[in-house]
């Protein structure tokens, strides 16, 4: 993984001394609440429904066994012993002292970490696939460009206040796991048929309020224009996006008033005086940041075959959790380990600090001392030996991590929600817990088969619900929290937005709505068919009826 | 008087700004004006021909475009900031500094902050007067905020990657 030299070092540095600067003014009084708040969310820390809420960057969702020991002892020391792993692959604590926040910077800053742009109208943490640099499925390494990504937008001069948030997600995979479709700017690098790479240039896409999938607007930007061509995309929202309304003020919004012709024309404009000019990326610096992502020291081994599936039949357990849990990965012998962060009765995405201990120790047992977190709030051991399999299932299954549910309906994409979120419209964890215990019956979950439900507390969509297969959003009526279900969402390739199925329920129905949309699900399916698949087939009628038919 | 920051420096402001509804009665011959665009548009020939200097201000919705074949016109171009978090005039002095050459004084007005100043002038910004309750002295610190930057901009012409 990327390491700073002396020049990261200084920058996130003086970034800590700088906000303990602005902290120290704002608690003596020479500070505003209204002039702290920009500058406090644009490090992350937010003022919540109990205490703040610190975000704390985790570029591209990779983390080193010293970094989630940090992240352990922070828990410990100023929170009430765990973290929370968000849908942008950050860490989020959510009681810290405000007057503790620098000591917590600082701390961070010795492992080379920071809440930079974790908030605020500015450009936040570029995220991508939690696979990266081991799928099967990979064509180009994405973190790299992550990180030049990263490096180009820390406190980016001109873009320091936007009109709105931005968000940039890359992806380098045949599947797109890091959603790019759904992005301020999605990026996917491409070869084009000389074998030289590239990047797709998708725009204006994004959840929250006003759900848009995204434009491409240009199907080949070499790679040494990366910055420029972003510098102009981003020069033109900043001087034009809407900055009378906050919920206008998104790029999707203006890409959609000019429509993604114009919005391209645009940019070109911009981009044609700043072709080749200085920003423009060298061989040199590609390589130096490339370096800090070469492979790991892998063993030559071979596939495990014949030995996994002998395990599978001894450990029917093992079977399970292997099918669903382990991801396939590009070197023979290994595989990547996906710990579920989703077991019923836990936040969705919560883990304690003894928890994440535990993973920085199994990390450097098991997986050359990284981890990664991923969009749908579960940690990934990404360079895990296949011999290894039964002796790390055995040591997951002591610290909770076992449950084999990833990428099922149980695996809930879920917001903090009313119980911590000083914006959320109505909780959203109960709801969880409230479907998990539904359908806690294995053999029917892994029937059901791939699903992904998400669940917001309001329409920031945080929890991604318009882009769930099933979606769930909190609203308020008259001061009642209810919640609208939404079908057929995917964040993947042929990105789509889930549709509403109709009025809103109360909490006490949601686990009895879900079932019976899952019963339409299995009673209409063929064989082999997904959710998705079923629904696209179907259409939302059939779900409509059987919902909603008790209330006629 | 006003107490601005020029040049990393706290002087005497001399420079007088006239609000967005002036118009050309009265106008003073000598003093140093900094006139609303609009007074600009409606009235150049009249506003050369004093003997005063000339600077000229922005809204922030307004756009520099509309002067760029005129900046020699103008010693001071004073860009308004409604709410410090208008990031607009961000692309303005840059683009007055890097496309259109521009080199005479670019000043920040309006909700002119502190912790904005280190960001504004590596834009292309050289002289901030800061809101009028705020200490332009203690303001000047913010100019050490950071000892090294990543990205190119007016200050800076080369990325940290082409310089590291």
């Amino acid at each position: 993984m990327y390491v700073y030299d002396q020049y990261d070092q200084q920058i996130v540095d003086d970034r800590v001394n700088q906000f303990r600067d602005q902290t120290r003014r704002y608690l003596a009084g020479e500070l505003s609440e209204d002039e702290f708040r920009p500058l406090r969310l644009q490090n992350g820390l937010y003022i919540q429904r109990y205490a703040p809420m610190l975000r704390i960057a985790v570029p591209y969702g990779l983390l080193s066994s010293q970094q989630v020991r940090m992240m352990a002892k922070i828990a410990r020391d100023y929170d009430k012993g765990y973290a929370h792993i968000s849908t942008r692959q950050n860490v989020q604590f959510n009681w810290p002292e405000l007057e503790d926040v620098p000591d917590i910077l600082a701390d961070l800053a010795t492992v080379q970490m920071h809440a930079i742009q974790t908030s605020g109208n500015c450009i936040r943490n570029t995220t991508t696939d939690q696979f990266a640099g081991v799928a099967k499925d990979e064509l180009i390494d994405p973190r790299p460009w992550c990180e030049i990504i990263r490096q180009w937008s820390t406190f980016h001069p001109e873009f320091s206040h936007l009109p709105r948030k931005f968000k940039i997600a890359v992806n380098g995979a045949v599947s797109d796991r890091a959603a790019i479709e759904v992005h301020d700017i999605g990026l996917e690098a491409v070869h084009n048929n000389a074998g030289e790479l590239g990047f797709r240039v998708s725009v204006g896409g994004g959840l929250g309020r006003t759900p848009i999938v995204g434009s491409f607007i240009n199907e080949f930007l070499p790679w040494q224009h990366l910055l420029s061509y972003l510098d102009a995309i981003l020069r033109v929202y900043n001087r034009y996006g809407r900055r009378d309304n906050k919920y206008k003020a998104r790029i999707k919004i203006l890409v959609k008033a000019l429509t993604p012709e114009v919005f391209a024309e645009r940019v070109n404009a911009e981009w044609a005086h700043l072709q080749d000019g200085p920003t423009t990326l060298t061989e040199a610096e590609v390589a130096r940041v490339a370096a800090h992502f070469i492979d790991p020291a892998y063993q030559p081994l071979q596939d495990e075959d014949a030995l996994l599936t002998d395990l599978d039949q001894q450990h029917p357990g093992f079977a399970r959790w292997r099918q669903r849990n382990t991801c396939a990965h590009k070197k023979p012998g290994y595989v990547a380990v996906t710990l579920s962060l989703k077991p019923t009765g836990i936040a969705p995405g919560d883990v304690t600090d003894k928890q994440l201990d535990a993973i920085a120790d199994l990390a450097e047992r098991y997986s050359f001392g990284e981890v990664r977190n991923s969009h749908n709030q579960n940690i990934i051991l990404a360079d895990v030996e296949q011999a290894q399999l039964l002796a790390l299932w055995g040591e997951l299954r002591e610290q909770g991590f076992a449950t084999p549910n990833v990428g099922l309906l149980t695996d809930i994409i879920c917001c903090p929600g009313g119980d911590f979120c000083s914006l959320a419209n109505a909780k959203s964890i109960p709801i969880a817990e409230a479907i998990q215990r539904r359908f806690d019956d294995l053999d029917y979950l892994f029937d059901i088969g791939e699903l992904e439900l998400n669940i917001s507390g309001c329409m920031n969509a945080c929890g991604h619900h318009h882009v769930g297969h099933i979606g769930i959003l909190g609203v308020d009526k008259k001061g009642q929290e209810f919640y609208q279900v939404s079908l057929g969402g995917s964040s993947g390739r042929e990105a789509s937005l889930a549709q509403i199925l109709g009025p809103s329920f109360a909490e006490a129905e949601m686990a009895n709505v879900i079932d019976k949309i899952i019963k339409v699900y299995v009673e209409q399916r063929a064989e082999e068919e997904s959710f998705l698949d079923t629904f696209r087939r179907v259409g939302v009628a059939p779900f409509k009826e059987r919902v909603y038919a008790a209330n006629h | 008087m006003q107490r601005i920051i020029k040049n990393g420096q706290v002087i005497d402001e001399s420079w007088h700004l006239l609000p967005k509804d002036a118009t050309l009665d009265g106008l003073p011959n000598c003093d140093d004006l900094i006139v609303p665009l609009a007074l600009w548009v409606d009235h150049n020939k009249a506003l050369l021909a004093r003997d005063g200097g000339l600077g000229v201000w922005l809204e922030a919705g307004e756009e520099i475009e509309e002067i760029a074949d005129q900046l020699d016109c103008f010693q001071v171009i004073a860009l308004n900031f409604p709410a410090f978090t208008d990031g607009r005039h961000s692309s303005t002095a840059y683009l007055l500094r890097t496309r259109y050459g521009y080199q005479g004084e670019i000043r920040a007005i309006g909700d002119v902050l502190r912790d904005q100043l280190f960001a504004l002038r590596r834009c292309g910004f050289d002289a901030f007067a800061l809101r009028e309750d705020k200490d332009p002295l203690d303001a000047l610190k913010a100019f050490d905020d950071f000892s090294e930057v990543y990205q190119a901009s007016s200050d800076e012409p080369q990325p940290l990657f082409r310089r590291r």
